[in-house]
């Protein structure tokens, strides 16, 4: 058995040189050894579908801007630029001018990122210097956990705990203290700009706070040694070896951040109080470009109605793409010197 | 002194987003019930009832923009990766990355006057465009990162066995690198699953089933939001009812990318 099982195959025998017969050549491979079938034409239909998909991306963005320009024509006309400086929102006499919300957008952003932006860039440090290395994952995989949050939730947690926690417990305090600057005077409401400004920060920490880290990461280590051999404390080595050196980046990642609160809309239509003046507290309710959009949009009567909505909705996409394009910029500054892809 | 203040912030940002979770874990699971589950809502103010019909009614749109949105998204993704090295190509991925940033509720308006305004009424199928335009940009941007970190080699062998590009590419650089490209879907899906303001004026909501693309449509966010401003103690516990169930899925879907990820299935990576 064994032996037979270790026979040879059979093979050619040697053969006489005299009875080769010498073909002219071998019969000529007309299939490829893989089915390559249609090479050249298909090839130019992949690379026409595969155009396609990019010019959508594109077809997207200007679909955006015509349609936005188109619709808020009517608007445009009839209010010219005092539609930015004007006051006065009255659907009823169809008078509009979007003063007090681009005033609410900012406010509320700027309040936001006064609060997010120490935090979240102190939590950057933290984990990127500090941080033992075990607790490293779980806390990103935590600020990750935290960006996924829908908007929607937030807003509901901040009806729910923030607010009464402003109005028992926060708000008195601050009036108290604060109440002679005239930015945290008169009643409480709970519902108000500063409520807004708190809840926007929570949402936009994990945002600065991650990209602030990969910009962090990315400065190099002989940095910080060189900063530790010229006798620097760890604190010293931070802020000059470190942050120092990231400035561009960090900008770059608090401008995405503000990018990111400008827009967004059902948190803070949750609970600013939506009402359309411009008051110096900050304790007052507000109203946002993005929330008189939730708000108003689906019960707009009226073209001039629904034209006015959709200018409030194109300045704010203007604005954001400027923000984003900015804090994109500033960002690629720090980390274009790194391989962080692999260019194939 | 400066690591006791460093740890000091880290622990003032962790406290309210401790907060914020065990707040919505408890009072979900306070919440939730087989009515909730299973039935449509209840008329205004009576108690009862459930979410079932915007459970579906998410599912729903989120599969008409994934139908939309994955193919635009791959496709361009695969455009830039392959074909993309030049100004034109680079045109393409900054505007993805502008588009990334564009406000939701932006691109609710958008939604609203190409389709909306064209059909004459809200319906399921401006939400799902709305939602694929929010993720064709992110599936683009991951798709193409995914497939340059296929190695160059392997597409020249492919490309020196005679197979052609369209071949290569479909079923060698994709395959390849089809789990990062599954991830990238996964965490636009996630993105998208919970957006509220773009479905405001497009599938703007209803109170019973509806299965048909160009009827409005329930949808979870929506009836979050609805609850949540309504005065009814009984609404305020179904919208944290309806929070729990979106947290849950939009955290499956992140941790089981992120477990596939770590699992080294990534591809060439």
């Amino acid at each position: 058995m064994a032996n037979r099982a270790f026979r040879r195959p059979d093979m050619l025998r040697p053969q006489a040189v005299a009875q080769t017969k010498v073909t002219a050549a071998p019969v000529a491979r007309t299939t490829p050894l893989l089915d390559a079938s249609g090479g050249e034409f298909l090839d130019r239909i992949f690379w026409f579908a595969m155009l396609a998909c990019g010019l959508a991306v594109l077809g997207i963005l200007v679909l955006i801007v015509y349609e936005l320009v188109l619709r808020s024509g009517l608007s445009w006309h009839a209010f010219g630029f005092k539609f930015f400086v004007g006051r006065d929102w009255d659907p009823v006499n169809e008078q509009f001018a979007a003063l007090p919300f681009v005033y609410g957008t900012l406010v509320s952003s700027l309040l936001a990122l006064t609060i997010a932006v120490p935090l979240a860039v102190g939590v950057a440090v933290f984990t990127t210097e500090m941080c033992p290395r075990a607790l490293r994952g779980p806390l990103s995989f935590f600020v990750e956990l935290l960006a996924a949050i829908p908007s929607v939730i937030y807003g509901l947690w901040a009806i729910f705990v923030l607010v009464p926690i402003l109005t028992r417990y926060v708000d008195p305090f601050l009036s108290k203290t604060l109440g002679w600057t005239g930015l945290f005077a008169g009643p409480s409401f709970g519902y108000s700009m500063f409520a807004a400004g708190i809840i926007l920060a929570i949402m936009i920490i994990p945002i600065i706070s991650s990209i602030a880290r990969e910009v962090l990461m990315v400065v190099p280590q002989h940095q910080r040694e060189a900063a530790l051999a010229l006798g620097a404390t760890r604190w010293e080595m931070i802020r000059i070896g470190v942050l120092r050196n990231a400035r561009a980046g960090i900008m770059g990642a608090i401008i995405l951040g503000l990018g990111r609160a400008l827009g967004e809309t059902m948190a803070v239509t949750m609970v600013i109080g939506n009402r359309p003046e411009i008051a110096k507290s900050l304790l007052a309710p507000g109203y946002t470009m993005a929330s008189v959009l939730a708000n108003e949009f689906s019960e707009a009567t009226g073209n001039v109605y629904l034209s006015a909505l959709i200018e409030i909705g194109l300045a704010l996409f203007l604005v954001t793409i400027v923000v984003n394009a900015l804090a994109r910029f500033l960002v690629w500054t720090v980390t274009r010197g790194q391989p962080a892809r692999a260019r194939a | 002194m400066m690591t006791g203040v460093a740890v000091f912030t880290v622990l003032l940002v962790l406290l309210p987003l401790v907060a914020i979770f065990g707040y919505l874990v408890y009072r979900g699971v306070g919440s939730i019930n087989w009515a909730f589950l299973t039935q449509t809502p209840k008329p205004v103010g009576e108690p009862g009832g459930g979410m079932a019909n915007a459970i579906v009614g998410s599912a729903f749109i989120l599969g008409i923009a994934s139908i939309l949105g994955v193919p635009i998204g791959v496709g361009a993704g695969i455009y830039l990766a392959e074909f993309g090295r030049h100004r034109f190509g680079d045109a393409i991925r900054f505007t993805a990355d502008v588009l990334n940033g564009v406000p939701s509720i932006v691109i609710g308006i958008v939604a609203y006057s190409i389709v909306v305004l064209y059909q004459r009424h809200f319906s399921a199928l401006a939400g799902g465009v709305a939602l694929a335009i929010m993720m064709i940009p992110t599936i683009t941007r991951t798709t193409e990162e995914m497939l340059l970190l296929v190695p160059q080699a392997l597409r020249e062998a492919s490309y020196g066995l005679g197979i052609p590009r369209w071949r290569t590419t479909l079923s060698i650089t994709l395959r390849t690198a089809t789990s990062g490209v599954i991830t990238g879907i996964m965490l636009a899906f996630a993105r998208v699953a919970g957006e509220t303001a773009p479905l405001l004026f497009t599938a703007f909501g209803n109170q019973y089933w509806n299965l048909h693309a160009e009827q409005p449509t329930a949808a979870l966010p929506l009836q979050i939001y609805v609850y949540a401003n309504s005065p009814y103690d009984d609404w305020h516990r179904q919208a944290w009812a309806g929070s729990f169930v979106l947290i849950i899925l939009i955290v499956s879907a992140v941790s089981a990318v992120r477990f596939a990820v770590r699992r080294g299935t990534f591809g060439a990576a």
